[in-house]
C-alpha cells in the first residue's frame, strides 16, 4: 500500500508533468475562487453587519446556514445552468475551470461573509463611540474595520480556501474530470478511487494536504510580519 | 492605513484573482479540440490516453473526455454539451437516434464483460461457458453479487443478462444482491472485500491492482461481448456542437489506420479491444 | 505650538428644558443651563447622574427626548470643531502614530502637516517615547493620554472628557490634570465629568451637580464649594450623597 502512495509524492518531487498540471490547476481554482468569494463576501458581510434593515436577523441566519451548502448541490445547479441547454448555456463554460471557479466561488462566499459579519460587527461594538465621534463617514469606517480586523478576515481567507481546496463535488460535476483540462487533486483522487486504485489516493491526498499546509504557514507568516509593524 | 490605500489593496487583489481565473483557463487549445462524453470503463481501460495522442499528432485536435455513466453521458449528448458520444449500450443508443439527438451511429469496436467471482466458489459456477446459466444458479443460491447499478453501460448489460436468463432482478433481489451505484474500482473492491460475484469489463479487471481472493470465473460466452458505437451530436438541435472536428474524431476511429491502434492497444500483452467498424451487424 | 481656534465655534452650547429617555428609564430630566467660553465647567455628581449622558448629548451624540439643544445658536452642531474623550477610550489596532495619525486624517489635517501636528501632539502628551509602540499595549494612563491627544488632533473649541482620571494613579492623574489645565489655558473650552472632588476644586471655574438626571446647582466653583445652597450639594461635598 505504502509503495503507490510514496509514488506519488516521488512523482510530484521529481516534477512529472501530469502531476504538476494537476497540482496548478487545483490552486489557480481554488485561489481565484477564494479571491473572488472574498471581493463579494466581504462587503456583503461588513453591509449586513453595519445597516439595520427588515429581516437583519433572517440574513445573519441564511448567511451563516449557506456555509454549509452541500458541494454536489452547488454543482449540479451550476450544471444545469451552465450547460448549453440552460439559461447560461450560450458562455459555454460548462467543463472549463471557469466553471469551477465559478462553483466554488458560490461555496466559499457565504464562509468569508459569514466570518467577516462577525468580525465587522464585534468591532464595530468596540470602535462605534469613537469613530462617530471623529465623524467618520460610512465608507471609511467599512474601510477601518476591514482593515483593523484584517487578522480575522484572513483567517477568514484561510477558512474559505481550505474549503475550497478540499471540496469535489461540485467541481467534478461542472469540470468534467476532463485529463489535462479540469482534473484537479481532488477529482483526480475520486477517478483513482473509483479505479481501485486507493493508495495512489492517497499519495494525492497528501499531495494536497502539504499544499494547503504551506498556504496556512505562509499566511502565518505574513500575519506575523504584519503584527510586527502594526498595532 | 487609510480608505484610499485599502481599496487599492482590494482592487489589486480582484485584478490578481481575475488574471489567476483566466490563467487557469489559460491552458487549452480551445480553438481546435472538441468534447467527447464517453463512459468511465472506457476511460478507466487507458484507451484514451494511448489513442488522443495519436489523433491529436495526426490532426491537431484536442479531444476532452467527460467520462459519465452511459446514461450521464448520452443525457450530456442530448443537453449539447458534448460534441460526440461514446459509449457502449447498443439499445440506449439507439434510442438516442430514435430522438433525432444524432444522425448516426458508427460501430467502432467491442470489448468483453467477464464474471468475477471469489476463489472459493460458493455458488459452483466457475468454468461454465454459458453466462444466463451461470447467473440462474446464482440466484438461485443467493450467492453475494455486487452491482454497479449506476446506469452504467456496464451495468446496463448486467441488467440485460438477468433478463435474458429469465430472472426478474427487482423481484427476487435480497440482501445478496449488493446495488453500490459506483465506478467498476469500487465494485470490484467492494466485490474483493465481500468475497462477491461481480460482472466486469475485461480491462477493468486486467488493471485492477487488488484482485485479494477473486478470479474469472465465467468468459467468452458471445453474449459477454459488449458493443461501442460512436456518434456526432445532431448539430441541427445543438448548433454549437463542432460538427468538421467530431466528424474527424469519428472517421479517425473507424478508418483502418484507427482501427488498427485500437487493436494495438494492449495491458499486460492482452488485446482489450477488438475492432469491428466494418462489421454491418455491430 | 499654537492651536488656532476652530473658525466657527459652537460656544455656547445652550440646553433648554432637555429630556433625554431611552425606553421607559430618564437619564436626563429638565435640563437647561449654559455651557460657555472659559475656565473649565466641571460635573461632579454620584455615579449613574447622567454626567456622561450629558456629555454626549453636548457632544452632539445623543438627540434629546424633548427640548432643544444649540450650538453658538444653530440647531446641528458644526462638524469639527468639539472633541470627546469617553470615559473608557478604545484604541485603534494601531501604533500610537497610527492613531493619532487616523485622528488627524479624520480631522481632515492632510500632507506634510499632518506629520508635524502628529509629532506635537506626541509631544504634548509625553507619548514620544512609544509613538511607534502598538496602542493596545499601552498602560491605562498612557492610553488615556493618547485619546486626548486624539481628540486635540481635531483642534476642538471644545473638548468633552468623561471622568478621564476614573481609573489611574496619582502620578497618571497628576500628568492629565497638568494637560487640562495647560490645555484650558491655551483657550479650549474643557467640559469635563469627574467623581474626585478634589480634581474638581484644583480645575473647576464652573461646577455643575447632578444627581439621578437632573441639575442640582450649577454655580462658580468656589461659590459652589464655600457656600452650597442645595441640601443635595451639602451633603455631596461631605461624601454624603447617596444615589
Amino acid at each position: 500500500m505504502g509503495g503507490e502512495t510514496l509514488s506519488a509524492l516521488h512523482l510530484l518531487f521529481t516534477g512529472d508533468p501530469a502531476l504538476l498540471a494537476i497540482v496548478r490547476l487545483s490552486i489557480a481554482v481554488s485561489l481565484s475562487a477564494t479571491m473572488l468569494a472574498a471581493l463579494l463576501g466581504a462587503p456583503l458581510g461588513a453591509l449586513v453587519a453595519l445597516t439595520r434593515f427588515r429581516g437583519r436577523e433572517v440574513a445573519i441566519v441564511a448567511l451563516n446556514a449557506m456555509m454549509g451548502l452541500p458541494p454536489v448541490m452547488v454543482g449540479l445547479v451550476c450544471y444545469l445552468a451552465l450547460s448549453r441547454s440552460g439559461p447560461l448555456g450560450a458562455w459555454g463554460l460548462l467543463f472549463t475551470p471557469k466553471a469551477m471557479v465559478i462553483a466554488q466561488t458560490i461555496l466559499v462566499t457565504p464562509i468569508i461573509a459569514a466570518i467577516t459579519r462577525q468580525t465587522v460587527e464585534d468591532l464595530w461594538a468596540e470602535y462605534r463611540d469613537e469613530l462617530t465621534a471623529m465623524n467618520v463617514g460610512p465608507i471609511w469606517r467599512v474601510a477601518t474595520l476591514l482593515w483593523d480586523g484584517r487578522f480575522s478576515l484572513a483567517t477568514a481567507f484561510l477558512a474559505g480556501y481550505g474549503r475550497a481546496a478540499a471540496e469535489v463535488g461540485s467541481i467534478i460535476i461542472v469540470g468534467g474530470n476532463i485529463e489535462g483540462f479540469t482534473r484537479t487533486i481532488t477529482t483526480a483522487m475520486a477517478l483513482e478511487t473509483s479505479k481501485g486504485n486507493l493508495s495512489l489516493a492517497i499519495g494525492l491526498g497528501i499531495v494536497l494536504l502539504l499544499i494547503v499546509i504551506l498556504v496556512s504557514a505562509l499566511a502565518m507568516t505574513v500575519r506575523r510580519a504584519g503584527e510586527r509593524f502594526a498595532g | 492605513m487609510n480608505p484610499a490605500a485599502g481599496m487599492r489593496m482590494w482592487l489589486t487583489v480582484g485584478v490578481a484573482a481575475v488574471a489567476l481565473s483566466g490563467a487557469a483557463t489559460r491552458a487549452q487549445a480551445d480553438s481546435r479540440s472538441i468534447v467527447v462524453a464517453s463512459t468511465t470503463s472506457t476511460q478507466d481501460s487507458g484507451l484514451f490516453e494511448y489513442l488522443l495522442p495519436l489523433f491529436k499528432e495526426k490532426t491537431g485536435i484536442a479531444v476532452k473526455v467527460v467520462a459519465q455513466g452511459t446514461g450521464q453521458a448520452l443525457d450530456t449528448g442530448r443537453r449539447g454539451d458534448a460534441d460526440v458520444v461514446f459509449v457502449h449500450a447498443k439499445a440506449a443508443e439507439l434510442r438516442f437516434l430514435a430522438e433525432g439527438e444524432s444522425l448516426r451511429r458508427y460501430p467502432v469496436m467491442y470489448n468483453d464483460f467477464v464474471l468475477i467471482g471469489p476463489k472459493s466458489d460458493p455458488a459452483g459456477i466457475k468454468g461454465l461457458k454459458d453466462i444466463e446459466q451461470a447467473l440462474r444458479t446464482i440466484e438461485a443460491k443467493q450467492a453475494p453479487f455486487v452491482s454497479r447499478g449506476d446506469r452504467s453501460g456496464t451495468h446496463l448489460a448486467e441488467l440485460a443478462l438477468w433478463k435474458a436468463c429469465g430472472v426478474d432482478i427487482e423481484q427476487v433481489r435480497g440482501s445478496w444482491y449488493k446495488s453500490i451505484g459506483q465506478g467498476m474500482g469500487a465494485a470490484l473492491n467492494f466485490a474483493a472485500a465481500s468475497n462477491a460475484y461481480v460482472l466486469s469489463d475485461r480491462a477493468t479487471w486486467i488493471h485492477f491492482a487488488h484482485k485479494a481472493d477473486l478470479e474469472i470465473v465465467v468468459e467468452g460466452d458471445r453474449r459477454l461481448f459488449n458493443q461501442y458505437g460512436v456518434m456526432l451530436v445532431n448539430p441541427a438541435k445543438h448548433p454549437n456542437v463542432r460538427r468538421a472536428f467530431g466528424q474527424a474524431f469519428i472517421d479517425y476511429l473507424i478508418s483502418p489506420e484507427g482501427q488498427r491502434a485500437i487493436a494495438n492497444y494492449k495491458i499486460h500483452g492482452q488485446q482489450l479491444f477488438y475492432p469491428d467498424a466494418n462489421d454491418p451487424g455491430a | 505650538m499654537t492651536m488656532v481656534r476652530a473658525p466657527s465655534s459652537d460656544l455656547p452650547i445652550v440646553f433648554a428644558g432637555v429630556d433625554i429617555r431611552r425606553g421607559a428609564t430618564v437619564l436626563l430630566r429638565n435640563l437647561s443651563f449654559t455651557i460657555s467660553a472659559g475656565p473649565p465647567t466641571v460635573l461632579v455628581g454620584p455615579n449613574g447622574a447622567g454626567k456622561s449622558t450629558l456629555l454626549r448629548a453636548a457632544m452632539g451624540l445623543i438627540a434629546p427626548t424633548s427640548g432643544g439643544i444649540t450650538w453658538a445658536g444653530r440647531k446641528v452642531p458644526s462638524p469639527t470643531g468639539r472633541a470627546i474623550v469617553f470615559q473608557r477610550p478604545v484604541m485603534l489596532r494601531r501604533s500610537c502614530a497610527g492613531n493619532l495619525a487616523y485622528a488627524l486624517a479624520a480631522a481632515g489635517v492632510v500632507g506634510a502637516d499632518r506629520q508635524s501636528r502628529l509629532t506635537d501632539l506626541l509631544r504634548i502628551v509625553g507619548l514620544e517615547a512609544v509613538g511607534d509602540r502598538p496602542a493596545r499595549q499601552l498602560s491605562g494612563g498612557e492610553q488615556q493620554r493618547l485619546a486626548m491627544a486624539r481628540a486635540l488632533a481635531r483642534n476642538p473649541a471644545v473638548l468633552f472628557l468623561d471622568e478621564p482620571t476614573a481609573s489611574l494613579d496619582p502620578a497618571a492623574t497628576k500628568a492629565i490634570e497638568d494637560l487640562v489645565r495647560a490645555v484650558s489655558d491655551r483657550g479650549v473650552k474643557v467640559v469635563m465629568a469627574t467623581h474626585d472632588l478634589g480634581e474638581a476644586r484644583r480645575l473647576a471655574g464652573e461646577i455643575l451637580l447632578l444627581h439621578r438626571g437632573e441639575l442640582i446647582e450649577s454655580r462658580p466653583a468656589q461659590k459652589f464649594f464655600a457656600d452650597p445652597v442645595t441640601e443635595a450639594a451639602k451633603r455631596f461635598i461631605a461624601g454624603e450623597l447617596l444615589v
